[in-house]
């Protein structure tokens, strides 16, 4: 087998940012279920707390990237 | 993909090389070159190229659609209309404050529609090259939002005041320094760092995505074999699935992009807590 070891390093990096935006979106989800007239003020809240979460996954691609491509 | 890279990978896959697994090298796409410096060649690019269309473009059409606009809108003008009132009160009002977000709005509708039209490049056919796929073009754009607020926190509170309103009242004193330097690493270096890589890394992770369905169905489709040639099908189909993903990705960023910045200047502006 061949590869780069540091792609398992990305894949493993991805995992933890994947759990949180399932968790944000379920909180948004159960929020807009209790209150339907609160949705447009939760989906702001909640596309803030996806984007925050998924720049840790982000961070691990472009390390990734940085380890692939000069070390 | 490119019409000109879809003719590279073809007329690489007949020469018996497979440029297959696509990298961040099938980005560099240099059109002509523009001068030297110290003996490196510096090219102009086909991001740069689609950038200035969509800033002329963008230009025409609001300079147009600002120049007709009645009473009763038109179509286009309804749908520029919708866009604006989007990014003025849903972005700008909501994040900024009814009081200080009327100067801000030219900024963020710009950034707006430049972002929009930059990222959905990367699916229009006769483009379909997102230029924030290069990480350079983000960095621009992060750093026209990093001057523009710290230059408003900087000017409305003064330098001590901008380092002081990071700290929340109320902490023991002992606290405040650690706090202080975890909320300046914030306000100077992840913030900056997490808008420009995380615009750089959905597009650049989306369009591989889009090339790696899109260039393997055509060398599964390319393969002697029959069985591998029925599956370049469900790969196709899975690119224009990821095409229509894409999309929304796009769109997500670029308001994304503007909602943070709209959240930053408001850091800036808000009153002491």
């Amino acid at each position: 087998m061949t590869g780069d070891v540091t792609l398992i390093g990305y894949g493993l990096s991805a995992i933890g940012p994947g759990i949180a935006v399932g968790l944000i979106f379920a909180a948004y989800i159960n929020g807009v279920a209790r209150q339907p007239e609160a949705q447009g003020a939760l989906q702001r809240i909640a596309i803030l707390g996806f984007v925050l979460a998924e720049a840790l996954a982000i961070f691990g691609l472009v390390f990734f990237l940085l380890a692939y491509f000069t070390g | 993909m490119s019409a000109t890279m879809t003719a590279g990978f073809v007329q690489a896959a007949e020469e018996g090389e497979s440029h297959f697994p696509p990298g961040p090298d099938d980005f560099w796409q240099p059109l002509f070159p523009m001068f030297e410096l110290s003996g490196h060649t510096y090219y102009f690019t086909r991001p740069m190229a689609l950038t200035l269309i969509a800033a002329v473009a963008l230009s025409v059409l609001m300079i147009l659609a600002s120049r007709r606009a009645a009473l009763v809108p038109g179509k286009g003008q309804w749908v520029l209309e919708t866009v604006y009132n989007f990014v003025r009160n849903d972005i700008a009002r909501d994040m900024i404050g009814s009081r200080d977000f009327l100067r801000f709005v030219p900024f963020l509708f710009a950034l707006f529609t430049f972002i929009l039209l930059n990222n959905l490049f990367g699916v229009i056919p006769p483009f379909q090259n997102p230029p924030m796929a290069r990480i350079g073009f983000p960095i621009a754009l992060t750093l026209i939002v990093y001057l523009v607020y710290h230059w408003i926190g900087f000017r409305k509170r003064g330098f001590v005041g901008y380092f002081k309103v990071m700290v929340p009242p109320g902490l023991p004193v002992f606290v405040r320094p650690v706090i202080l330097i975890l909320e300046a690493m914030t306000f100077f270096i992840t913030r900056p760092l997490t808008l420009a890589l995380r615009l750089f890394g959905n597009m650049f992770g989306g369009h591989i995505l889009l090339v790696v369905f899109i260039v393997g169905g055509w060398e599964l489709f390319i393969a002697t074999e029959l069985q591998y040639k029925l599956v370049a099908i469900p790969a196709w189909g899975l690119g224009v699935a990821l095409t229509a993903f894409e999309m929304l990705v796009q769109v997500l960023q670029a308001y994304v992009f503007v909602l943070l910045a709209a959240s930053y200047i408001s850091d800036a502006v808000a009153d002491e807590h």
